[in-house]
């Protein structure tokens, strides 16, 4: 075949151009589509700002994570109970027990942060139910979230951000966005009538957000869940000083198992489920899922729980997100921070490569 | 001569020439996204992944076992090497690509889950030294594949509408005729 400008005339230079022309136009639609999907192409928030921002607030600390950064690791096992089976067919609810690792934290992206001045506690789990039926959650001893959707969470850590020469948070900048955000007024509330305990291990860990139980039969049931503490309230002591978390809950276990009670909370029609600023009514019906013992805990740095992510979006067959926003947020901000300092962690496992 | 690929050669092309953009869109989507979407994403993301590496799978030996139209004659040689190299590019990263995703997820330790019950074991254990390897080298390996995906479709609308030379109607439908 011969070569089609050989058989074109003088007019085929401008359709020859207009030909290539329509190649580059097809090629650059799905350049485009591809940049359109990547955020490319608007401001949208990403995962990549959130961490950015912790790191801007809690500064960069290789090999730790961009909040929660201080913390402790626990393991032991989870023994559920058969009022947890009715409910979902989640492999973590079969009869006997399942071993569990976690993380027991403070917030803020400092590993070094001061335990006596952390607004509340978490803890993160990993609970092993089998093949696809892994459950992943993080808690916070917290009554409700702060805010209800990503977005506004990020205006918070802005809101946040140290000024760089005095080290300290704007207390104007911080009241401009709680008067903004009147869905705070909840989490302000538990914040000012609550009196930290005296421990990891009389402290409780919420869901906060909901999630969606599948029982045998199909039925499904919107709930939220606590880890609620077998051992003694005591408040915490004004001179317990900034690092008392992780030595004292090393020395109980050390003495005995820790325990929780895993209590599910029960939506009722009309609840809001996918806003995490909300409690529901006391009154809700509970279920005693299970028992949480943690029976072993040691330094963060050596310890499992290290490079595990507690993605609160790795649920076991059996339970799905609600459509709560922060869900998803959450994930995607986790796996952002786990890849930067797991990357991290690997140059100092191997300093020299 | 035959002058079109086999039957089935052309139906998983067009088939994953949409599973695949689609794929790269996805991918890019729900690690730069917070919202909603980033979850179902993810979800989608992970058993697509399996199913492009199937069809690639079933795809290379179909090509392998058929006969396939050669380039025309006509064509200089520089053009016959860079289109012979880019489609031993394209099936390697079909490939390589969702043993990259599925040896990262294993290497940070997360579950591979397709649907529902059905859990894909690690293909590796969870190491920190191959997950700061791996993570970077999906990014990288799926910016190389669009790029080639684009220069593939680039190469294909040159042969129609410049050379016209019948290269592109060899992926098309139709009879193979003489």
């Amino acid at each position: 075949m011969k070569h089609p400008h050989t058989r074109h005339n003088a007019a085929g230079l401008r359709s020859r151009t207009g030909r290539f022309t329509l190649i580059a136009l097809l090629t650059a639609l799905p350049a485009l589509l591809f940049a359109w999907s990547a955020g490319w192409l608007s401001s949208r928030l990403s995962p990549q700002q959130f961490v950015d921002q912790l790191e801007q607030n809690g500064g960069r600390h290789a090999g730790f994570r961009r909040n929660h950064a201080k913390g402790l690791c626990v393991s032991g096992y989870f023994e559920p109970s058969a009022d947890a089976r009715r409910l979902s067919t989640a492999g973590v609810f079969a009869a006997g027990r399942h071993s569990v690792n976690g993380r027991l934290s403070i917030p803020g992206g400092n590993p070094y942060g001061a335990d006596d001045k952390a607004p509340l506690r978490s803890l993160g789990l990993q609970i092993d139910g089998g093949s696809a039926h892994e459950w992943r959650m993080a808690l916070n001893s917290s009554a409700v979230f702060v805010v209800a959707r990503p977005e506004d969470f990020y205006a918070l850590l802005q809101a946040q951000q140290p000024d760089p020469v005095s080290g300290r948070r704007d207390k104007e900048k911080l009241r401009a966005f709680f008067n903004r955000h009147p869905e705070t007024a909840a989490f302000r509330q538990w914040q000012s009538q609550h009196t930290p305990s005296d421990s990891f291990a009389n402290s409780r860990y919420n869901s906060l957000n909901s999630f969606v139980f599948t029982d045998n039969a199909g039925t499904e049931r919107y709930l939220r869940w606590s880890l609620i503490p077998q051992q003694a309230y005591q408040p915490q002591a004004a001179d317990n000083g900034a690092d008392f978390l992780a030595a004292d809950f090393r020395r109980r276990v050390a003495q005995q198992p820790q325990r929780w009670t895993l209590q599910l909370q029960l939506a009722a029609d009309g609840d809001p489920v996918n806003d995490a600023t909300r409690a529901w009514p006391a009154e809700r019906p509970t279920v005693n899922a299970g028992t949480l013992v943690i029976n072993a805990a040691g330094p963060q740095q050596q310890g499992a729980c290290r490079d595990i992510n507690f993605d609160p979006l790795i649920l076991p067959a059996g339970i799905r997100p609600s459509g709560d926003p922060l869900l998803a947020a959450r994930s995607a901000v986790y796996s952002d921070s786990f890849t930067r300092r797991i990357t991290e962690q690997a140059t100092q496992e191997h300093p020299h490569d | 001569m035959t002058d079109h690929f086999h039957w089935l050669i052309r139906t998983l092309h067009w088939l994953m020439a949409i599973a695949v953009f689609a794929m790269l869109c996805i991918g890019a989507a729900m690690v730069s996204s917070v919202a909603g979407s980033h979850s179902w994403l993810t979800g989608l993301h992970r058993p697509l992944g399996m199913l492009i590496l199937l069809l690639a799978l079933l795809r290379l030996a179909v090509r392998l076992m058929t006969r396939q139209p050669g380039l025309p004659p006509d064509m200089p040689r520089l053009q016959q090497r860079a289109a012979q190299a880019s489609h031993i590019l394209l099936y390697s990263l079909m490939i390589v690509l969702p043993l990259v995703g599925w040896a990262t997820l294993s290497a940070g330790g997360y579950p591979l889950i397709l649907a529902g019950e059905v859990q894909l074991p690690p293909l590796l254990e969870k190491s920190n030294t191959l997950y700061a390897l791996l993570r970077p080298a999906h990014r990288w390996l799926a910016y190389a594949l669009l790029l080639l995906i684009l220069a593939h479709l680039a190469a294909a609308l040159f042969h129609a509408l410049i050379r016209q030379d019948g290269v592109l109607q060899s992926m098309l439908p139709g009879r193979a005729k003489k």
